[in-house]
């Protein structure tokens, strides 16, 4: 597909859509599927067609609408209006409703809240938006233009440049800047150079990149071959967990299509630019997001962590230079290649730019898939986009970056979310898991519950990780059961002091941070415990004294 | 000078620790200059006296008895050396510990027994579920590993006891000996 | 100046090194003693134990000597209070993990993980143990693997695979719960890759592995083929 078919495709396709007067959006990403969406979907489509309106209106499935604690939703479009825990039954009054032109109240979700309001869209800009099983609806909305302006209008250097100047970091965890590793890749001498999407998503509560992959897949091929363009890369592979089933069979969809569309694979647009992407499933293991296990695990071997030097950039894929990027990564690509990385940089905050896409979970009233810039507070995200804590509870703290990351308590609300403010206060980005905790939480056992985690998914390779977290899940264990003695807390703050310290990979380097992040922020509840009493009332301590 | 007060006891271990202790020989007799022995399975003293300076423990805890016997101990001595690898890690003793003491019972009193089979009830003390090294039990002031620790590493901690030090068994003893 | 020859300095001592050399390679060189488990001279070094790291001047995090190459101008500190205590701790940690009962095991006395511990002067571990349960597997007719003992360093794994060429060994489960098994995890004496060569029996530095008909502390090990055998490969290639 050239640049002209490209255009005229999005023309056509626009042209099509515009023959019916309206769109039902029906999600059918993972979360509003396990709420019933599907037979929503096939509802509507079935009383459409009964009322002979199928020329008035099409149902389409789309990706996340980030609202997931009300779904399943239904958007009817152009009107805005947004319906939330919409059950098969309400296919007639919706139907009825495009006719008389107002929404059906009962089901109505106000889009004017701040949930909708505070967020800036850019990874998730097609999400709910388009049909993820349709590379013509992707092409329509802008989808492959950033490719072809990059193969025909822009040298790899140009993109290098572009990504460099938007300060883009990587959105798996670290925050590496995405520039500095392209040129990296871009300047080995390597004959073979291989490209990976880290699509593994292994904390517990975060679904950020599988909400990507379920709504918007063509993004991340397009973000991955844009990344194998610049440094000069012909393979690619996409590794994603089985247990996104979804993800992966819209990610062979996409990839599919693509090829045929001439977008991937061989020559792509006509250019003498090949490039293939394979996908590879990973069985579960947490530490097979960690870049050097994620390689062994594709090159089909036990998927352990090596010592790092040298980098995958050095020495990845069976030993040659690898560009590995997490999912929300590649995403934000495409839009950088189309707006300019000066664009880019001017979102967010001096050091971390652009937007970061959470999982908000826990005790908050809106609970679902939210994109902010960077640099909003936490009290913002939790207060006005989470709507605060329901039942009248009080807010305790925030974990962020999942087991690898820390809780932050409520005097840290204001703090601006980006990759230093966060790690100051000894927690981490991370991925993008957001965890609000309610003064029911006990955060000894808070805890203890990551470093059983943490413990469990130790790929056991080096001796402070495997027996470090199996000791510090002990210790924890023998505290929120009121059986451990006055030396713990001290035992505690050694063991994570060594893993983190001594261990091989980010696992156990940082499987400490739930264990210190709580003793720094409410060690009267470790002290409360050793004393024989849980202060969120949770723990039965004084059950074995 | 007074002389230094000196306690020996044993608890979970084999007496290979107090044979070790016997072994020093003729320096025994150099050693009883200097110091008192105020309590010890070697003599027949029937209570444990108060102020001792220092106290060898052999063996782990492994009884109910075993841990009175060294919290009693703790209360009275100044300075504790735990002598010898059952008493530093638990060592033999603790090999029943990932079994658990019923296991064991059944299998010394039941299973392998040809007269009179059935664990003792109330003349002994209850085994605990797990024997542990003395530091998991009361805080302990020097750990003399080996298995036995020699005649020579005892007689030269005794020796830098007496002389006010603490011994710095680096390099003189190791566990398993 | 040759482009492959370093010059480092370790411990405040001025030394040479060939490019492709690791910072362990070079201290042994010079006599400077780094502990480590996982490593051995002749199998590929995997970083794993973490006794060998130590401190380099400028890198932010501590490195594993056994696998970190030398650079030039490079400052290393092999010995701190800090390294010390991590050591110690490693060393408890290992203790702590599994039934390491030196005072009746065939290697009393030829065990790597009881010298260093005496070495590094750990008197006793302040770490509670585990006291797991855990099989030994005497199936095999010459030799006996004894989990109690195994510190899952690795190196059987890496002779068998790298030397031997049989990849007998491997390692199933994860974190505390990991093992170094035989085959698909059948019993030693089932394996079918197994060629009974033993050189898994000599690398293993503690008890783990041993032959059978031996009794306490009458398990000692043989090393000198590994590197004699990695010369021979390299001279004729
Ligand atoms: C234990 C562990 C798990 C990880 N899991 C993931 C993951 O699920 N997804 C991911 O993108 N990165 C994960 N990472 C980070 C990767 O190692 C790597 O830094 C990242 O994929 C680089 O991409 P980025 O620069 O785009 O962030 C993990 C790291 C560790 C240590
Ligand atoms: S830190 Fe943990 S997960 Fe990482 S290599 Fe070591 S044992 Fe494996
Ligand atoms: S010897 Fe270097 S990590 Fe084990």
């Amino acid at each position: 597909m050239t640049l002209e078919e490209l255009q005229r495709t999005a023309q056509e396709e626009r042209a099509s859509q515009s023959k019916v007067a309206c769109h039902l959006h029906v999600c059918t990403a993972a979360s509003c599927l396990s709420a019933g969406s599907a037979q929503v979907k096939q509802a509507l489509e079935q009383e459409l067609a009964e009322r002979g309106m199928r020329s008035f209106c099409r149902v389409k499935g789309v990706g996340c609408m980030g609202l997931c604690s009300a779904g399943p939703l239904v958007a009817a479009h152009p009107e805005g209006f947004l319906y939330g825990r919409v059950t098969p039954e309400d296919a007639p009054d919706i139907t009825r409703s495009l006719v008389e032109g107002r929404p059906v109240r009962r089901l109505s979700v106000p889009t004017d809240q701040p949930f909708f309001r505070r967020q800036l869209k850019l990874v998730l800009e097609n999400a709910g938006l388009v049909d993820p099983e349709r590379l013509e609806e992707y092409i329509a909305a802008g989808g492959y233009a950033s490719l072809l302006k990059a193969l025909t209008e822009m040298t790899p250097q140009d993109v290098i440049r572009e990504v460099t100047i938007s300060g883009l970091r990587g959105r798996g965890g670290a925050g590496y800047p995405t520039g500095l590793k392209w040129s990296t890749v871009a300047k080995s001498t390597d004959a073979e150079k291989y490209v990976v999407c880290n699509a593994d998503e292994g904390d517990p509560g975060a679904f950020m990149d599988r909400a990507v992959l379920e709504s918007d897949p063509h993004r991340v091929l397009e973000g991955m071959t844009i990344a194998a363009y610049a440094v000069g890369a012909r393979h690619g592979f996409i590794y994603v967990r089985a247990e996104y089933p979804l993800a992966v069979a819209r990610l062979r969809t996409a990839i599919r299509q693509a090829e045929r569309a001439g977008l991937l694979g061989n020559r792509i647009a006509g250019t003498p630019f090949s490039f293939h992407i394979e996908v590879r499933l990973g069985a579960g293991a947490f530490v097979c997001g960690e870049e050097t296990a994620l390689m062994a695990s594709i090159e089909g071997r036990r998927g352990t962590p090596r010592p790092r030097p040298p980098y995958p950039a050095e020495y990845g894929l069976w030993g040659h230079s690898t560009l590995i990027n997490n999912v929300e990564t590649f995403a934000n690509i495409p839009v950088i290649v189309r707006e300019g990385g000066q664009w880019f940089a001017r979102i967010g905050t001096a050091t971390s730019k652009g937007t970061k896409v959470f999982a908000l979970a826990g005790r908050v009233v809106n609970t679902g898939l939210i994109e902010v810039p960077m640099g909003i507070s936490l009290r913002e995200i939790i207060y006005e986009i989470g709507g605060g804590i329901p039942d009248g509870r009080r807010f305790k703290a925030v974990q962020t970056g999942g087991p690898s990351g820390g809780c932050i308590p409520e005097e840290h609300l204001d703090t601006p979310v980006d990759y230093e403010s966060l790690a100051a206060l000894g927690s981490m980005m991370g991925s993008g898991g957001l965890i609000v905790m309610d003064d029911a939480t006990c955060m000894v056992d808070l805890a203890r519950f990551f470093l059983e985690f943490s413990k469990g998914e130790s790929c056991g390779k080096c001796v402070p990780c495997r027996v470090g977290t199996a000791h510090l899940y002990e210790l924890l264990d023998r505290l929120v059961k009121g059986e451990a003695d006055g030396e713990s807390l001290r035992m505690l703050e050694e063991l994570s002091d060594l893993l983190r310290h001594t261990s091989l990979c980010g696992l156990g380097q940082s499987a400490p941070n739930p264990v210190l992040s709580t003793l720094r922020y409410f060690r009267e509840e470790y002290e409360a415990h050793l004393a024989g009493r849980c202060l969120a009332g949770t723990c039965r301590v004084g059950a074995n004294r | 000078m007074s002389r230094m007060r000196l306690a020996t006891i044993w608890l979970d271990g084999c007496s290979g620790c107090h044979m070790s202790f016997l072994d020093m020989d003729e320096r025994l007799i150099e050693l009883a200059g200097q110091l008192e022995l105020v309590y010890s399975p070697l003599v027949d003293l029937k209570e444990f006296p108060e102020q001792v300076d220092v106290t060898l423990v052999e063996g782990a805890v492994g009884t109910s008895e075993d841990e009175e016997k060294l919290r009693h101990i703790r209360a009275r001595t100044r300075i504790l050396v735990a002598l010898g690898d059952c008493a530093v890690t638990a060592n033999v003793p603790a090999m029943r510990n990932p079994f658990g003491p019923q296991a064991c019972l059944a299998r010394a009193y039941q299973e392998n027994a040809t007269r009179n089979p059935g664990a003792p009830q109330d003349e002994v003390p209850r085994l605990q579920t797990r024997v542990r090294p003395l530091h998991e039990v009361v805080p302990v002031d020097v750990f003399v590993p080996g298995c036995p620790p020699s005649a020579d590493v005892i007689f030269y901690v005794l020796q830098e006891l007496l002389a006010g030090r603490v011994p710095d068994l680096a390099g003189r003893s190791r566990f398993g000996a | 100046m040759n482009a492959g020859i370093k010059t480092l300095r370790i411990d405040g001592r001025d030394v040479s090194a060939r490019a492709d050399q690791t910072i362990l390679q070079v201290a042994r060189e010079n006599d400077i003693f780094i502990p480590s488990l996982c490593y051995l001279e002749g199998l590929s070094p995997v970083g794993a134990c973490r006794l060998c790291l130590v401190e380099v001047k400028g890198a932010s995090r501590l490195l594993p000597a056994c696998v970190t190459r030398v650079e030039e101008g490079m400052e290393v500190t092999t010995r701190s209070e800090r390294l010390d205590a991590y050591r110690r701790m490693i060393l408890e940690l290992l203790f702590s993990e599994r039934n390491h009962i030196c005072s009746v095991c065939v290697s009393n006395g030829h065990c790597e993980l009881q010298s260093l511990a005496e070495r590094l002067n750990l008197t006793h571990v302040h770490f509670p143990y585990r006291y797991p349960r855990l099989p030994v597997d005497a199936s095999h007719p010459r030799f006996v693997a004894d989990h109690n003992r195994c510190i899952l360093c690795t190196r059987c794994v890496r002779v068998c695979d790298e030397i031997e060429g049989a990849h007998t060994w491997d390692v199933m489960g994860r974190g505390i719960e990991a093992r170094v098994i035989t085959d698909l995890n059948q019993p030693w004496g089932e394996s079918e890759s197994c060629t009974s060569c033993g050189k898994c029996v000599h690398v293993c530095p503690t008890g783990a592995l041993s032959e059978k008909g031996r009794s306490v502390a009458e398990m000692a090990k043989r090393r000198q083929f590994l590197p004699y055998l990695t010369m021979m490969r390299t001279q004729a290639r």
